[in-house]
């Protein structure tokens, strides 16, 4: 088991410094491999090669649950079920059943987005062989990263280490699976 | 962009022009790293709890007991303990929920709508902000719960098959009432906690590394195994934008819900278009007072001056000065119409509100609210922490007495003068108000203590060492 190496990691100390290294990794042609930051950095998704993320479609898949839900149990309690005359107001109006709706749109999209985050980041996950790097403290607090992993196809132990050396790269470790 | 297609893309007129660069306030001052800033903020919490965190916390423990001993006698004896009799059957109990509901707004405003409105000042005091608002809507939730009498019943209010198979009318904005407090207090946890996880994996390596196992597995728990990566940064800031776009509506709607259950009613001083924004602009307001409130005194005890700087404190006296002009505006407003409508009803609650028989209320809501907001115009007075602060608490007061003279004076006095009566609370009322205030700061006391007052990750984003294009000065 301590044969096995999930990849390399390479230390870097400025945003600057991991920002070029990252388009070079991406240039040369890596798929699995990660920036580790103590914050959002404004533009590394660029430099990484990165989509946007489906979170948002997600977070729409909800909302429209939501309003259906609202404007659905409106109608079934207030208009089918049992309907009780109220100042002889209609029994079931898109006016009056809007609020409800609204908000439950607006709860629908929020459990959607947060739970849509998680899914697609692969999170909880406690336990990763990042979090087993002894320097990774610092990956929270003041320094970056870069990850690439073994089962890249474009991995070679040698020709990556180059590559992240040549980027910049610091303390240039083996990640243990 | 690098340098030289910059210049390309610049067009030659702005060569020629040379317009003005102004100079961006700096959000953290004394040129602060990401290490003094994450040691600042978990420094809070790894280090011993200070001795006047424990008699704040045994005295507001202390005075939140007189709510649950208000509210225990409340419900084992009856609503009749209470000073409501008729006409005035709404009284501190809705003032109540009113005011910590409006409380809460301005945290949902400073965390969402400012962030929407890219204010990178937000930052500092967003979590905070947020954790008040979850603690107000704590608060404001207990009122509704528990002035309806058979408490035991309050489940009745949700679409839930009961005994009677009967269901909820959703024809009535209290109903509304209940969707919108209910989403809002849960969006605004889901949002505080997402806002939460990157500082919560800060914390767990620290108390790793610091060898306290427990600790470091109730935070690691929470933090959800969170390793700093990109891909993770960038679906999260993705679903961090969304909460906040979402949010913005959610704060807009709830107030706007809250002022119907009042604007949909017959009363004169009630029936009126204006509440809906009227409720919000004062939500805000009071919820920046309260923030303020909070806010100074822990900038000082903490030595915070580096994150919460003088910038901060003058944009958030800056939106008080605004939403409270507004509420004066609205104030001015509703005598106009109330006068301009030749509805002699309209007309005499208004001039019954100024010199009836609580006129007392009315001119302490004037003062508080109209009057003292303008004193932030001036930059000394912004500057003066102190005098900030007792400006605070008037906004605060003066708000709860704005919705003290809305409820109660309608009710005093509508159209049968045979019907009119005087409202006074019961020493039960008004204990089981105060001690709302210890159940806040209990909370939130807990919170300073335990959990990260600022966002760490946030406020490192919005340094210039996080600048990946350092030279280039556009973002």
């Amino acid at each position: 088991m301590a044969a096995q190496s999930h990849g390399l990691i390479a230390t870097f100390e400025t945003p600057v410094a991991v920002y070029h290294a990252a388009e070079q990794v991406r240039d040369a042609g890596y798929k699995n491999w990660d920036v580790i930051s103590p914050c959002p950095l404004h533009g590394i998704d660029k430099a990484m090669g990165l989509k946007r993320s489906i979170v948002p479609r997600i977070s729409l898949a909800g909302g429209i649950t939501g309003f259906a839900t609202g404007m659905t149990m409106i109608w079934w309690t207030d208009a089918y079920d049992y309907p009780v005359v109220v100042g002889g107001k209609p029994f079931f109006s898109p006016m009056f059943a809007f609020p409800v709706s609204y908000e439950l749109t607006i709860l629908f999209t929020a459990f959607a987005t947060l739970i849509g985050m998680f899914l697609v980041n692969g999170l909880p996950m406690h336990y990763h062989p990042v979090l087993k790097y002894p320097k990774i403290k610092r990956g929270m607090d003041d320094t970056f990263f870069i990850v690439i992993e073994a089962r890249d196809p474009r991995f070679h132990a040698a020709n990556t280490k180059a590559l992240l050396e040549k980027a910049g790269g610091k303390d240039i470790s083996d990640l243990e699976a | 962009m690098s340098h030289a297609e910059h210049a390309l893309a610049t067009p030659a007129i702005l060569r020629e022009v040379q317009p003005a660069v102004l100079p961006r306030a700096v959000l953290v001052e004394n040129n602060r790293g990401f290490s003094w800033i994450t040691d600042k903020i978990c420094g809070i919490i790894e280090g011993k709890t200070p001795a006047w965190w424990w008699v704040c916390f045994i005295v507001a423990c202390f005075i939140a007991s007189f709510t649950v001993a208000g509210l225990t006698y409340l419900v084992s004896t009856g609503v009749g303990v209470w000073g409501h009799a008729n006409p005035v059957n709404w009284a501190w109990d809705i003032v109540n929920f009113v005011f910590w509901i409006g409380i809460g707004h301005a945290g949902t405003l400073i965390s969402a709508i400012l962030c929407l409105l890219r204010q990178k000042w937000r930052t500092s005091i967003n979590r905070a902000a947020e954790a008040m608002t979850i603690f107000a809507v704590v608060c404001a939730a207990i009122f509704p719960v528990f002035h309806v009498g058979r408490v035991w019943y309050a489940w009745y209010l949700f679409p839930i098959p009961n005994s009677n198979w009967i269901w909820q009318n959703f024809r009535s904005p209290l109903e509304w009432d209940v969707f919108a407090v209910s989403t809002y207090g849960t969006v605004s946890v889901l949002y505080w906690y997402m806002g939460m996880i990157p500082d919560l994996a800060v914390l767990r390596d620290r108390f790793e590394a610091a060898g306290h196992k427990l600790r470091s597995f109730l935070y690691g728990l929470f933090a959800m195994g969170w390793r700093g990566s990109s891909r993770h940064w960038s679906n999260y800031e993705m679903a961090y934008l969304i909460l906040a776009g979402i949010s913005t509506p959610l704060v807009l709607s709830v107030h706007t819900i809250v002022s119907f259950d009042f604007a949909v009613s017959l009363l004169p001083g009630w029936h009126t278009t204006i509440f809906p924004p009227y409720f919000v602009a004062g939500a805000i307001f009071s919820g920046f007072g309260m923030v303020l409130t909070l806010m100074l005194p822990l900038r000082a005890i903490y030595k915070l001056e580096d994150l919460i700087t003088q910038y901060h404190i003058d944009c958030m006296c800056k939106i008080t000065l605004a939403t409270g002009t507004i509420v004066g505006y609205a104030y001015a407003m509703e005598f106009f119409i109330a006068w301009y409508s030749a509805n002699p009803y309209e007309g005499f609650t208004f001039i019954n509100r100024a010199f009836g028989n609580y006129a007392w209320a009315y001119w302490i809501m004037i003062s508080c609210n109209v009057i003292t907001p303008q004193f932030f115009w001036s930059r000394r007075v912004r500057r003066n922490t102190a005098l900030v602060w007792v400006l605070s608490i008037f906004v605060n007061v003066g708000m709860w007495f704005e919705r003290f003279v809305i409820i109660v004076t309608s009710l005093a006095r509508d159209f049968l003068p045979s019907s009119w009566g005087y409202y006074s609370p019961s020493i039960v009322e008004i204990f089981t108000f105060f001690g709302t205030f210890g159940v806040f700061s209990t909370l939130f006391l807990l919170f300073i203590r335990f959990l990260p007052i600022m966002p760490m990750a946030e406020l490192k984003a919005v340094t210039p060492q996080a600048d990946v294009h350092a030279g280039h000065d556009q973002h």
